[in-house]
């Protein structure tokens, strides 16, 4: 029982982080690919191009 | 935790980011640009073939004004434009990264463990997600390309991009016998349901232009993804034997 609770400790402690990078990669996804404040499309335009992100 | 997948998504991510940049402005942007000439009337698709163009005023005095100002601007901040993509470029793909990396992390926490070498794997199959799967779908648009409300292709393309990372992560990891083609039908939900398009054509870019941009798009996309995945798995390895 202690082992089990402990490893779920630790399970959710590792998956913390985890979704901490991931949701800083999405946020920096936001203003490269989406954000369509005209700053935010000009200066990323033919990236979004190239990823074929839809851009406008 | 936080750290190590920060440091190999950021190593990762700056090189894949400015190695897809230089691809770019060898096989990309000057597709682009001459597609820019096509969207701005500065050159006309039937131009050198049909007489007809120049008596229906194809390419008006507007648009070739227009156009004159764009290459005005182009001509006077060429490098601070390519400078931005190669910017953005970065900023991207350390975004990839940071996902990516996210992923090997989770996947780490059920045995098992990424290298230089599967590395290279995660970040194709990153490629068929994120461009190859939502390009069957919204082909990569040459500017000027008319397309449907950017809004709902942007729904499109994030709804199809989860469907493939999910279902790909249940072909690779499920364990269940059902789970890889629970995965194959998340991956053809989006293109059952379509994709948002207008009705009709209405492009002004020859179709040559327009395809030799999708292909290099994909050939170039497919490049950086390897090679974001292959430098990941190689800092990851590394940091997770430390």
């Amino acid at each position: 029982m202690t082992t089990l609770t402990q490893t779920q400790a630790e399970t959710r402690a590792g998956l913390l982080p985890i979704l901490g990078a991931a949701a800083f990669g999405i946020g920096l996804l936001f203003f490269t690919g989406f954000a369509q404040a005209t700053v935010f499309h000009d200066t990323a335009h033919d990236t979004r191009h190239a990823i074929a992100f839809p851009c406008h | 935790m936080f750290q190590k997948i920060l440091t190999s998504a950021l190593f990762a991510g700056v090189a894949a980011g400015l190695i897809a940049a230089l691809l770019q402005f060898w096989l990309v942007t000057p597709v682009l640009l001459e597609g820019e000439e096509y969207e701005t009337g500065a050159k006309s698709h039937y131009a050198g073939v049909l007489v007809i163009n120049e008596a229906e005023g194809n390419g008006s005095e507007g648009a070739a004004e227009e156009a004159e100002e764009a290459e005005e601007e182009e001509a006077e901040n060429p490098r601070a434009r390519h400078g931005m993509t190669a910017a953005v470029n970065v900023i991207t793909f350390t975004g990839f990264g940071l996902i990516l990396v996210a992923g090997f992390a989770l996947a780490s926490q059920f045995g098992a463990t990424v290298t230089a070498r599967s590395g290279i794997i995660w970040g194709l199959a990153g490629f068929i997600a994120v461009q190859l799967a939502p390009s069957a779908g919204l082909y990569p648009e040459l500017p000027g390309t008319p397309a449907a409300d950017v809004v709902l292709r942007q729904y499109w393309w994030v709804t199809t991009v989860v469907a493939t990372v999910v279902g790909l992560a249940f072909i690779a990891f499920g364990k269940a016998p059902w789970l890889p083609l629970a995965g194959v039908a998340l991956m053809a939900a989006p293109h059952v349901i379509g994709a948002p398009h207008l009705d009709g054509y209405a492009g002004v870019a020859p179709p040559e232009l327009a395809a030799l941009f999708v292909a290099r798009t994909l050939a170039v996309g497919c490049a950086a993804w390897a090679v974001l995945g292959c430098i990941a798995g190689h800092f990851w390895s590394r940091a997770q034997a430390a």
